[in-house]
């Protein structure tokens, strides 16, 4: 019977009433295979299946018991309950009879193929299920062959766990430790990180200290904390005040010791607690669990750990901003400078990298070939790779580099441009999805035509949206079309669903350069660097050099009023009648529908942002700071 | 080969032509950029025929396997609108005809496939049915104008190309420009005079398959994703369609991706207009295993996969999309990385074919030749005098097609024994036996012996079924290797037919020996223990299970005898792609996990021994990026700016050596500062962190228990 209890509880997700009895079903198959006897095969069986039918629905932990009952109640069929006739007749009817017998079988061939089907939807289950322990293994197999030739095996379980939380001051010890490894006493950078590095020693001490006692003895510490704990609130409250306010959550910044208090109770306490985890975890691993009742545990750990991690929706960070530290923001330009006085160590290594890309040109350009698309992953900046591949193998074919970085582009630009420029049409478009349809028939027509597609960032803010996306995909799948794209953004593969990455039919090459995102980050908002920079003007210069006089005019009027309103803390803008009524009295529009049309425009280039007033009225706001739009003016009347 | 080839030249002409136009451009590429060899290019040509041979095979199979389905659809069609047809004008008609005809395919999660499906039906049905035959993807149609527009143009653009005549296509220019019209109503009325015109014009078109079509072909509307249609856009499409049904024979055809039930989800209130047929297409497995048994299963393509490699490739299928498409795409690489990376991939072709390019080859060949590990091997078995004698390859190869032959025989005979047996110990699908077998010996895995023991407890029917699924794939089989063992079986299964009579004669007799007269229970009790004793006595075997065991045995010897690995084998290498690492990387890639690798431990990419640490810690050299990173990573959800530059600076000083007394100058502080400025801005790209307003100066992290 052995067999059968083994076969009952395979997994612990058979939890569904439709599994459960599929899966017994197939101790039915089993006993009758087994456990029979050979003569008593079928009448057994036909009770057997009866009774059981019944209890089909059981619990999963009854089942086992009531599987060893049938057997018994099986093996006594013979001579129990039934007097002498109607037994010999019984056994005389099987031994001697064919045709009763060929009867019982039909009717048993009937149940038997119902059992076998669900005994094959269930076996796929749990067959899959199986695989899945082999695919594990083979990823671990497999891993070893990675580190030969890039990943790393312990990769994903740090990737994947959860961050417990943090005490502010780590990040200034994990500092001091990377900084010490090159072995010689650590200068501190300033008074600043003196201060912050002494006011959480007494903390940092005693935690230190903990961590020591923790180790020796567990037992002990859990028994002594309540004391420790007191000791250590004690030592909280005894900071001097302004240390103190170093620390606040983010929530509440005024509200100083108590509250604190409450915390850092708290945090010991979840300490606590989760030692007490460990402890019990590490004692039962002694004891030999079987492996499956471990991962059970520790996805459990994961769970609480992740509600540990977000208990409380309060962070705790100093309170130190740049200003106190007098370090203004700088802008592109000077960080530009600053940033190319500072060479890049191991210049060599980065070289042998890019070198054993380089290598791959010819493979990448057979592939395109072939129908594939190429996409290229991994850390550092790839535009250098790609514009070298470029020059390379691309000199005498048409190409199109697309800088998905820059944060004008959008797919109606990128199909213009192949419209335009490539296939030399001048007319226009009703949609998006018309010139798509238009692009894949004149490469369907004509066949001579070839065009290599060169995005930079492809996971780009700009073109990550699902329409993009799926545009980019048609197009890449023409079969004369070839897409060699980079990728960045760690989630960036979740652009793609399954219809999507078969449109792209992507290979995946993973091309780490270590390079600075330079040209990719200038454009960003960063947040350190100060966005009054060029590029701001620049680009403002150039939009507004596209536009009519009409629409100059009414632009610059909405400029001067705002830089009217400068000094002026509660401007939110200027209202829409208001603006309306300027225009029209400076003969630029003649309705407000013009007006309108007119900053849609602008508010398509990020030139214009509209806002609801408390009172319901439009106020219309440039999102530029007032020092670049007096450049701008200045630079316009200049020109004008 | 050659065969073969002309074959296939003649089948698909246009094809190669363009084929060969492009070969030219593209062969450049194969060897390395280096001056075109002749070799390199041979090798190019070669790895392109296999490839459009198997692809072939494989949208053979394809089309193949959607007959069935496409059959079924076809009948369906025939079967609706008779009553349009007919014009007929009863009551009962009048009350049906509010229901669309419709056909819900069922076709799996694996979407990637459906397109070559609905490419096919889309085809077959211009051909054979209507010329009316509409696809549309729920992306074309984000409302009803939408839809109606597409439907519209579609229709109508189908009637202008199959009889382009001028005047047609003056009103195709017409029709154009008053796109913004189109409604049911001018489809309808555009119907009518259509099928008017045509009546009159007296049919002399291709669709003759069946008569009654002739006057008024049904508007087949394929919508290819029902799922993701949105319930509104759907409602008011069938509603509407609904009521022109007396004008317009409309069919639907639903592809589903989930289950039949998601109709009546989308569609809590149309559903009653429509009349739903369940059609159902093959599972993706089975279509799997039929598309291995064909490519790989076969000693007509040269080409194999090592067991790592095809366990990638199914792995692949089975946890990530269902997708049989991806499969063969899969197998595409493999191809190709095979004759890229391996020279002397040039002899995996044909074996006439592999003679010719045996005596042409060069000097270095036959060395690469005699640098493969199982050459190597080879040679070093034999005798010296033989030694010299053994350069002769067209042997091995020659030996590993005929190993190839009875090998797969005999792979499916045993699988044909093993995958009904319960539990299936080795497998339950002929793709996981092969694994296996190209893994090890198979009869020294864990799971042979227990199904042996299973075997020697079939019961006879099973077995006679068995042996005759094995005396199929003899018969199928073109080897002739294996003759004998083919006799040997038929006169198995002959045994056991006869002694299925014999066995029945003893049955009558035996049982009217043991007629038991009416006793009590004491002896009813004695006679039946007596009995008993007697059958335990009597276990000696049957002739059937002699039989039986023969059998098993003879099955354990031929898979003892030919089942080997082909790493056994003299110059496998040729033929068995074994780059499984090469398809994991390019198709299955795992872009965080290298992210990761990248910032945590630059030592991996890097290889400069000031990078090199132990554990998890980094070295203060390390580029700007990974120290920001692993200093980041000591945050939890919210990161203060100023602390993160200052810990950022401790480290970078700490790197640079400058003397820690002399204050620094205040412009290496300000490089250091633009340092971190593009580390953390770096990171804002990647992802990991992002600013937030929650507090003056801080970033929120974006990854891995952040936020």
């Amino acid at each position: 019977m052995s067999g059968v209890q083994s076969r009952v509880s395979p997994s612990p997700w058979v939890t569904s009433r439709a599994t459960l009895v599929a899966s017994w079903l197939r101790t039915r198959a089993v006993l009758r295979e087994w456990t029979l006897p050979p003569t008593l095969k079928f009448s057994g069986l036909g009770r057997f299946g009866e009774v059981l039918g019944a209890q089909c629905l059981a619990p999963r932990e009854t089942l086992i018991v009531m599987s060893h009952l049938k057997q018994q109640k099986v093996k006594m069929l013979e001579v129990q309950f039934v007097g002498d006739d109607d037994v010999l007749n019984h056994i005389l009817d099987k031994e001697e009879g064919a045709k009763f017998r060929k009867d019982r079988a039909q009717v048993l061939v009937n149940v038997k193929k119902l059992m076998k089907k669900q005994e094959n939807d269930q076996d796929e289950d749990d067959q899959d299920d199986l695989k899945d322990e082999n695919y594990v293994d083979i990823l671990g197999a497999d891993s070893q062959e990675y580190l030969k030739n890039g990943c790393v095996a312990s990769g994903g379980n740090k990737v994947y766990s959860f961050q417990t939380r943090k005490k502010p001051e780590k990040m200034a010890e994990l500092a001091y430790e990377i900084a010490k490894t090159s072995g010689k006493s650590v200068p501190l950078i300033c008074k600043n990180t003196e201060k912050m590095a002494s006011t959480p020693q007494s903390s940092k001490k005693q935690s230190t200290s903990e961590k020591d006692q923790l180790k020796s003895d567990e037992k002990n510490e859990f028994l002594s904390t309540p004391y420790r704990l007191r000791k250590r609130l004690t030592a909280v409250s005894t900071f001097p005040s302004d240390t103190e306010s170093e620390y606040s959550d983010s929530n509440s910044e005024d509200d100083k010791g108590i509250k604190q208090e409450e915390e850092k109770i708290s945090e010991v306490l979840m300490d606590q607690k989760r030692l007490t985890k460990h402890s019990s975890l590490s004692s039962s691993s002694c004891k030999k669990v079987s492996a499956k009742k471990m991962k059970k545990d520790t996805t459990t750990d994961l769970v609480e750990e992740y509600f540990e991690a977000h208990s409380s929706s309060k962070v705790l960070t100093s309170d130190r901003t740049l200003q106190k530290l007098k370090r203004t923001k700088l802008d592109q330009q000077t960080l530009h400078n600053l940033l190319s006085k500072f060479s890049p160590p191991f210049s060599a290594e980065l070289k042998q990298l890019n070198e054993q890309y380089e290598r791959l040109f010819h493979k990448w350009m057979l592939q395109l070939h072939l129908g594939f698309n190429i996409v290229l992953y991994g850390l550092g900046s790839k535009k250098e790779l790609l514009e070298k591949f470029r020059a390379s193998m691309l000199q005498d074919s048409v190409h199109v580099v697309i800088n998905g970085f820059f944060p004008g582009i959008t797919v109606k630009s990128i199909l213009n441009s192949i419209t335009e420029e490539i296939l030399e049409h001048m007319g226009t478009f009703r949609s998006v999805l018309d010139q798509l349809d238009w692009i894949i028939n004149r490469f369907k027509d004509d066949s001579s035509l070839e065009l290599f597609l060169l995005i930079h960032n492809l996971d780009s803010q700009m073109l990550r949206g699902d329409k993009s996306q799926q545009i980019l995909g048609q197009l890449s799948s023409l079969p004369k079309i070839y897409l060699i794209a980079s990728i960045d953004h760690i989630n960036a593969p979740l652009m793609w669903d399954h219809s999507k990455q078969s449109l792209y039919n992507w290979l995946w090459y993973e091309t780490t350069t270590y390079r600075p995102y330079t040209e990719e980050t200038s454009y960003e908002n960063s947040l350190l660097v100060q966005q009054c920079g060029t590029l701001a003007l620049s680009s403002l210069i150039h939009v507004f050099r596209s536009l009519t006089p009409n629409a100059r005019g009414i632009f610059r009027l909405l400029i001067k009023y705002q830089l009217e309103n400068e000094e002026n803390p509660s401007y939110i803008g200027l209202s829409f009648q208001d603006f309306y009524q300027q225009c029209r009295e400076a003969f630029l529009v003649n309705s407000d529908l013009t007006l309108r049309a007119q900053l849609t425009e602008f508010r398509d280039h990020k030139l214009l942002r509209t806002k609801k007033g408390t009172d319901g009225v439009e106020y219309l706001l440039i999102p530029i700071d007032t020092g670049t739009l007096s450049d701008f003016l200045e630079k316009e009347d200049k020109e004008a | 080969f050659e065969r073969s080839m002309s074959f296939h030249i003649k089948k698909n002409y246009r094809k190669f032509q363009g084929l060969i136009s492009f070969l030219i451009f593209s062969a450049d590429y194969f060897n390395e950029g280096e001056s075109l060899s002749e070799d390199s290019k041979l090798r190019f040509d070669t790895c392109q025929l296999l490839w459009q041979q198997m692809k072939s095979e494989a949208e053979e199979l394809q089309e193949e396997l959607n007959k069935n389905l496409f059959d079924k659809l076809i009948e369906f069609l025939e079967k609706s609108h008779l009553e349009f047809r007919k014009k007929s004008t009863n009551w009962n008609y009048q009350i049906k005809s509010r229901e669309i005809p419709t056909a819900a395919l069922v076709l799996g999660v694996n979407v990637t496939d459906h397109d070559l499906t609905f490419k096919g039906l889309t085809a077959m049905l211009r051909d054979t049915i209507t010329p009316y035959v509409v696809s549309l993807q729920a992306k074309e149609c984000p409302d009803v104008k939408h839809l109606l527009q597409k439907l519209a143009s579609q229709v109508m653009g189908c009637h202008i190309d199959m009889e382009s005549t001028e005047e047609e296509e003056e009103e195709c220019v017409q029709l154009s420009q008053k796109k913004m019209h189109y409604s049911m109503a001018f489809l309808s009325t555009w119907y009518r005079n259509v099928t008017q015109k045509k009546g009159s014009e007296s049919v002399n078109k291709k669709i003759t398959s069946s008569s009654q079509w002739k006057k008024s072909p049904p508007i087949v509307i394929i919508l290819k994703d029902i799922e993701s249609f949105s319930t509104k856009v759907l409602q008011d499409f069938i509603i509407i369609s609904s009521q022109y049904l007396h004008q317009l024979p409309i069919v639907l055809v639903l592809g589903i991706a989930t289950s039949p039930i998601i109709i009546h989800r989308l569609l809590p209130h149309a559903v009653s207009f429509l009349c739903i047929e369940l059609l159902q297409s093959l599972s993706c497995k089975e279509h799997l295993a039929k598309l291995l048994d064909k490519l790989l299963l076969t000693t007509r393509f040269p080409f194999k996969l090592n067991e790592k490699a095809l366990q990638v490739l199914i792995n692949i299928f089975l946890y990530h999309d269902f997708s049989v498409q991806n499969f063969i795409k899969g197998l595409q690489l493999a191809i190709l990385e095979h004759f890229y990376s391996q020279p002397l991939s040039i002899l995996c072709c044909d074996l006439p074919e592999v003679k010719r390019r045996i005596h042409s080859l060069s000097e270095d060949q036959c060395e690469s030749i005699r640098r493969l590990p199982s050459f190597m091997r080879y040679v070093e078995k034999q005798t010296p005098e033989k030694q010299v004698a053994s350069l002769t390859n067209e042997r091995f190869l020659k030996e590993l097609h005929i190993y190839h032959e009875n090998f797969f025989i005999v792979l499916k005979c045993l699988h044909a024994f093993t995958s009904s047996l319960p539990k299936y110990p080795l497998g339950r699908q002929i793709r996981e036996l092969y694994c296996a077998c190209l893994e090890k010996n198979i009869w020294e895995s864990q799971e042979y012996e227990p199904a042996l023991q299973l075997l020697r407890m079939l019961a006879k029917d099973e077995l006679m079924a068995i042996l005759h699924k094995c005396v199929e794939v003899f018969r199928s089989s073109p080897g002739k290797q294996l003759g004998s063992t083919a006799e040997k079986l038929k006169e198995f299964l002959a045994q056991f037919q006869s002694l299925e009579e014999s066995n029945e004669e003893e049955n009558g007799s035996g049982s009217q020996q043991k007629g038991l007269q009416k006793t009590d229970l004491y002896h009813l009790q004695k006679s039946l223990l007596e009995m008993k004793e007697l059958r335990s006595s009597n276990k000696k075997q049957t002739k059937f299970e002699v039989q039986r065991d023969k059998v098993v045995d003879m099955i354990d010897n031929l898979v003892r005898k030919y089942l080997f690995p082909p790493d056994t084998q003299t110059l496998y290498e040729v033929v068995y792609f074994t780059g499984a690492h090469t398809l994991r990387e390019h198709l299955n890639a795992a872009p965080r996990i290298a992210l990761h690798t990248a910032l945590n431990n630059p030592y991996h990419y890097l290889k400069n021994q000031a990078l090199k640490s132990e554990d998890d810690s980094i070295p203060n050299v390390a580029p700007d990026i990974c120290i920001a990173y692993k200093l980041h990573l000591e945050c939890s959800r919210l990161i203060n700016v100023v602390d993160w530059s200052e810990a950022f600076a401790t480290v970078v000083t700490a790197a640079e050596e400058t003397d820690p007394n002399s204050t620094a100058s205040e412009e290496i502080k300000e490089i250091i500062h633009a340092r971190f400025i593009r580390a953390v801005s770096e990171l804002e790209l990647l992802g990991f962190i992002k600013p937030t307003k929650q507090k003056t100066d801080h970033v929120a992290r974006l990854t891995w228990g952040g936020c």
